[in-house]
């Protein structure tokens, strides 16, 4: 369009609008055929369809932790030691370095242990992904400067509520969605 | 220099005919025959040979352990152990395969060294190098994906904190890394895919090396005086048998080197936790990537801080990004070489300033090499630090520095005059049978 303007002609032709239709719909069609080509590579229907487990914990005394698989990452259960939770308790929001709890349906809520904990009652439980914050290495349990894990990847130590403390991590642990449905099972997911 | 005119003569009606339809034995003599080299390339110019008999070694190799590997998060580790016990002379090609991609990065790392100490990315050659750089990328990418189909432990944790860089980019990161994954974790959607680009990739790495001797025809080689070639006749010797025969001879010594790896060490460059099968629930203890990666993971993990407004809690870059972003920019500087560096002078030879600093440019990338396979604390951390702003710095400051302070010793008047016995002038009527190279 804009060569034929310049060329002296005031109005476009049908030509110009020939060109612009055929050039759209073009673009149209490449953009159609490489959709299904790039979204072929996102997470398919079966991954996304392992969506919960449960996970009987009625063996895990205090001081003790499993390890589970949950979408393809560990997820770290702890029944933690009261002197564990009372560490956790102890520390200032000021002193973390992520200060937001990162639990799974409310992004916002401060680091606190109990926020970070199953919850009232049931604050000595901790569930987290396993997955360092960092580049997604799984942290060794009961290891670090603050007794709680330990990425030995790139350094992040993290305390006994799963918080970054130390390292090159951003985030706190993660903790995905879970409820108790019993007192003995933890739905994930 | 190829200058465009031919003395291909074809030597029969065949391609008489052939040459007026597909000039395609025209091309290959005007290229590797008749194709003029400058008469004092050394030892060092060899690596462009070497590295062309390692692409096809490998893409050779890989086509046929992909014969008999299974890319299934299942099957993956079994098929590659079942390669080297079962298959005919598996454990040959594998281990030829295996330590063909520590060769090739040794070949290209000091190719490119070559190429930074000879000035060779200056004009006329900057697309050249930039090519160049665009092959090592590329090898960098199928590299890291190979090393993941044996699905050992590394295999897995490498990809898992590789793929976990993406997740570094706000807002859309984690959404990228999950399309780079096709799931949440690395999986058998990530071995699968992995292996169909660990398979397309070195295509592509062909493609790009054949614009980069396309570009290289065009702008004629450099030469270790860095004077461009002026008199053709004195100064360059054909093709062949001159530079062929140099590098076959050089293509010989590094498949000896190579050779004793693949027959003697097989295993001496990989890591043991590579033999132990990928397991998601639980990480090696020292996760390092192969030792051509070291030096840029190290730069990874060199930022350890947050940047952000000073004398503010509001953080722009966190430390995840950071490392992220110094790792590909330590990269990205290369493309930039041809225009950072401002002295007019290519070879290191006449630069008395540039070459002190090229040496501490090589120890500060071997340095880094070192740190990277050292653990992320402590004096190392420091040490990484240091020399990641070392190597920013001689891209960034010192060498755009350099070329304006620096008084570069004097240049000789031509190659003739530099290598030949009897300088340009006296030598006039010097006889014109054509010595080697060196």
């Amino acid at each position: 369009m804009a060569a034929k303007t310049k060329a002296g002609s005031p109005e476009p032709t049908r030509r110009d609008f020939l060109y612009i239709a055929t050039g759209a719909m073009g673009a149209i069609g490449a953009g159609a055929v490489a959709w299904p080509l790039i979204r072929q590579m996102s997470p398919d229907a079966s991954t996304l369809a392992l969506a919960s487990i449960e996970v009987d914990v009625s063996a895990i005394e205090p001081g003790q932790a499993i390890t589970v698989k949950w979408r393809g990452k560990p997820i770290f259960i702890r029944n933690r030691t009261d002197k564990e939770v009372e560490e956790a308790n102890s520390v200032e929001l000021s002193d973390l370095k992520d200060p937001v709890a990162r639990v799974a349906d409310d992004e916002g809520i401060p680091a606190t242990d109990l926020n970070r904990s199953a919850g009232e009652g049931k604050e000595n439980w901790i569930v987290m992904i396993g997955s360092c914050t960092h580049l997604g290495c799984v942290p060794v349990g009961l290891a670090g400067d603050f007794n709680g894990w330990f990425c030995p990847c790139h350094g992040s130590h993290y305390d006994t509520a799963g918080r970054i403390r130390k390292g090159p991590a951003p985030l706190n642990l993660l903790i995905p969605p879970y409820e108790f449905v019993s007192d003995d099972t933890i739905k994930i997911g | 220099m190829s200058g465009g005119h031919s003395e291909y003569v074809p030597g029969n009606g065949f391609s008489k005919w052939l040459d007026s339809r597909l000039p395609l034995p025209r091309m290959v003599y005007d290229s590797f025959i008749a194709y003029p080299v400058p008469r004092n390339l050394n030892s060092w110019y060899t690596f462009g040979a070497i590295l062309m008999v390692m692409l096809v070694v490998m893409i050779l190799t890989g086509v046929t352990l992909a014969m008999h590997y299974a890319a299934s998060t299942e099957l993956a580790f079994q098929s590659v152990e079942h390669i080297e016990r079962d298959v005919n002379y598996g454990w040959l090609i594998r281990g030829i395969h295996a330590n063909g991609a520590s060769m090739f990065f040794i070949a290209v790392y000091i190719h490119m060294f070559r190429g930074m100490y000879y000035g060779s990315y200056k004009e006329p050659r900057e697309v050249l190098w930039i090519l160049g750089v665009l092959i090592f990328l590329l090898m960098m990418a199928t590299a890291f994906m190979g090393y993941v189909l044996p699905w050992g432990q590394m295999s897995f944790w490498g990809a898992t904190v590789i793929t976990g860089f993406f997740s570094a980019i706000p807002l859309i990161g984690e959404g990228i890394q999950q399309w780079l994954l096709g799931g949440f974790a690395v999986d058998n959607a990530t071995l699968n895919r992995f292996f169909s680009l660990h398979y397309l990739l070195p295509f592509m790495i062909a493609g790009v090396v054949i614009l980069h001797v396309w570009a290289l025809h065009v702008t004629g080689q450099t030469n270790p005086t860095g004077v461009e070639v002026k008199n053709m006749r004195k100064e360059t010797v054909p093709f062949t048998p001159f530079a062929t025969i140099k590098d076959a001879l050089a293509i010989v010594i590094f498949l000896l080197f190579f050779g004793w790896f693949v027959f003697y060490l097989p295993d001496f460059l990989g890591h043991p936790d590579n033999y132990i099968p990928a397991d998601p629930l639980k990480t090696p203890a020292h996760i390092v990537p192969e030792w051509y990666f070291l030096p840029f993971y190290a730069i990874l993990r060199a930022i350890t801080f947050n940047i952000g407004i000073p004398f503010t809690d509001i953080v722009l870059i966190d430390s995840k990004l950071g490392g992220v972003i110094a790792m590909f920019a330590s990269i990205a500087v290369m493309f930039f070489l041809p225009w950072l560096d401002t002295s007019k002078v290519r070879s290191g030879n006449y630069r008395p300033m540039f070459k002190i600093c090229f040496i501490l440019f090589a120890i500060a990338c071997v340095a880094l090499g070192y740190l990277g396979s050292r653990p992320a604390e402590g004096i190392y951390t420091i040490l990484s630090q240091f020399f990641t702003a070392y190597y920013f710095a001689h891209f960034l400051i010192i060498l755009p520095i350099l070329g304006r302070i620096e008084k570069p010793d004097e240049l000789p008047p031509s190659i003739a005059d530099a290598v030949l016995d009897e300088p340009a002038k006296a030598g006039r009527g010097r006889a014109s049978s054509p010595q080697p190279a060196e």
